[in-house]
């Protein structure tokens, strides 16, 4: 079964911008110029039940829009939306029912008033019974270790206390989707392994689907085999993250630190009937190969550098995939142009 | 049902967390009063009675008038526009409650709380100052409870109205401080309608601010009884229907250009 469907989903807004100088500005109180400007151009993809999937792009480029249309937050300007069988917008008070949703950037808790009574009127909202909220939520709260922060009010607690009580919150009634729109924005490492730890742990027991966006790509590494990637409203990459890093994870680099005085037309020279790049770190005097795809090269450097001087550290990077998602933006630009 | 009866609850346990908001609004209004009171007095030089109403019970009007408006008045216009400007309302949109309800019941509990904590206490406090006359008659008390939840209703429904136009003007703060003053001076808070000349009040009879606060308190000094009173009733009611349309209409087209801001 699909948890979502997504077909030719399209969200258009209009961008007003403002004339310059003083009569430009009263020329705006009249009439206003704006261009309609799509901000989702009509995208398609499907996740199927128990599926943990990354939606990533840079900035503006499309995917918290996307999210709100998948939460029924906002219309879509046309094409359809099926998650968990509903119309999101349409059957809006239904549908959310089946849903939970994390906005890193928005508390979903009561301000002034303790994490418990947040939890205890969520708890009447989703109409969770007491059996039901009990057994789920002794174990959450037991994972993320909330127990001696239920009774401060929201305001006094941490970014990170707060963010795995709002992860908390959305799980309240157990839902069988879950949308996380950057929950671990702004968090230390150990905060982050634990969120982690946890959303995996109830993908597998209870087979609940995640859709996670962020900017932090170690938490699609940790989390997710698929990556949905948008670019300017439009998706450029859906796929394994395997697969994305064999397609576009270009080469190894090879970094040498000798020991004697080093030159760099010299290595080139050694190595000149071979496909890679060297390139030079004056200050440190790293020097680095750039490689191919060829798993041959790597040992012909090295054989050959090696013989060539005396070596103090020799190092074999694979391009990380922040680095390969950087790469595919920028191709990606010059593709959209 | 549950959960708007929980929302109140929450609502209360908001309203403790600021106590010293509470201690200062008792205050604000026990000021307010006694200046209207000493104002009246002025007015009155001597008089007994101007427009059918005494000086005696134009002080408990003026008490009356305050006291209910600690139950029926409330922030969710200011509100609305809050967490339309600051997005906050993607999160009311993703939970599984009709957010113009929830607002309405975040009202009604602000106004319990009021009426317990605030103006009862308060009316003690002005009655022990002021010469104030209650009535003692039980069908006044209960016409005016049910006056003043109609009360609450209607401007509930004003402020709704008020919170939705942000969707569409994205920063209404002008318009929110203009109907507030519109409504104390309309409804009779401040001058008791039958005061204002013939042409106003004509028009006064076709706008919705009367059922605010006039009637309630005309009905509590006795100024309205009998058929007057349950004329009033009416008058409430209707417009606690007829408010319905607008603000469920605005609503669905609010809904459907729903930009949410800041990301």
């Amino acid at each position: 079964m699909n948890a979502i469907e997504v077909n030719g989903l399209r969200k258009e807004f209009k961008a007003y911008s403002s004339r310059s100088g003083l009569s430009g500005a009263f020329r705006d109180l009249f009439t206003r110029n704006y261009k309609i400007v799509p901000a989702v151009n009509d995208i398609n993809f499907t996740v199927k039940q128990g599926e943990m999937v990354g939606y990533i792009g840079e900035n503006g480029a499309g995917k918290s829009t996307t999210i709100k249309m998948l939460t029924g937050i906002l219309t879509p300007t046309s094409g359809s939306v099926i998650v968990n069988g509903m119309n999101p917008h349409r059957e809006r008070e239904r549908f959310v029912q089946t849903i939970g949703v994390v906005f890193g950037q928005r508390s979903q808790l009561w301000w002034d008033i303790a994490v418990q009574e947040s939890f205890r009127l969520l708890k009447k909202v989703y109409k969770v019974s007491d059996a039901d909220y009990n057994e789920h939520m002794d174990h959450v709260i037991k994972t993320l270790d909330l127990e001696p922060l239920l009774d401060k009010p929201v305001r006094k607690l941490s970014l990170g206390q707060r963010m795995r009580c709002e992860l908390a919150a959305a799980l309240i009634h157990n839902p069988p989707l879950l949308f996380l729109d950057e929950p671990t924005i702004g968090l230390d490492v150990l905060v982050k392994l634990k969120i982690r730890e946890f959303l995996k742990e109830i993908n597998e027991k209870y087979n609940t689907t995640i859709l996670l966006t962020t900017h932090d790509l170690t938490d699609i590494e940790a989390l997710c085999e698929r990556v949905v990637m948008l670019d300017e409203g439009n998706i450029i990459y859906d796929g394994a993250l395997k697969s994305l890093k064999e397609r576009w994870g270009e080469g190894k680099e090879i970094s040498f630190e000798f020991l004697e005085k080093a030159e760099l037309n010299h290595l080139e020279t050694l190595t000149g009937d071979l496909d890679i790049k060297w390139e030079l770190d004056e200050r440190k005097q790293i020097f680095t190969a750039v490689t191919g795809d060829d798993e041959e090269i790597v040992s012909q450097v090295i054989a050959r550098t090696v013989a060539a001087y005396k070596v103090r550290d020799v190092k074999i990077n694979e391009p990380s995939t922040e680095e390969i998602i950087r790469n595919i933006y920028d191709k990606g630009m010059l593709q959209h142009g | 049902m549950d959960k708007y009866i929980e929302m109140i609850r929450i609502r209360f346990l908001m309203m403790l967390a600021y106590r010293t908001n509470y201690y200062t609004g008792i205050l604000i209004y026990s000021i307010n009063i006694g200046a209207y009171y000493f104002l009246w007095n002025a007015i009155y030089g001597g008089k007994s009675e101007i427009e059918g109403l005494s000086a005696i019970q134009m002080t408990t009007y003026v008490a009356v008038a305050w006291m209910a408006r600690a139950f029926y008045f409330n922030n969710i216009d200011r509100e609305m526009a809050t967490e339309i400007k600051e997005g906050k309302v993607a999160v009311e949109l993703i939970r599984p409650y009709n957010y113009l309800g929830m607002k309405t019941m975040q009202g009604l509990g602000e106004g319990i709380f009021r009426l317990f904590f605030f103006s009862m206490p308060g009316m003690v406090i002005v009655a022990l100052i002021f010469p104030i006359e209650f009535s003692a008659d039980a069908a006044t008390w209960g016409l005016f409870a049910i006056s003043i939840v109609l009360s609450f209703l209607i401007n509930t429904q004003l402020n709704l109205l008020t919170g939705i136009t942000t969707f569409f003007l994205y920063n209404n703060t002008g318009l929110i401080r203009a109907k507030r003053v519109l409504i104390d001076l309309f409804s009779g808070l401040l001058l008791p309608i039958s005061f204002f000349p013939g042409w106003a009040q004509e028009i006064m009879g076709f706008l919705p601010f009367q059922g605010i606060s006039y009637i309630p308190s005309m009905i509590f000094t006795n100024g309205f009884t009998g058929s007057e009173a349950v004329e009033g009733l009416i008058i409430q009611a209707a417009w606690v229907l007829i408010l319905v349309i607008p603000v469920q209409v605005l609503w669905v087209i609010a809904k459907k250009q729903l930009i949410i801001q800041g990301g």
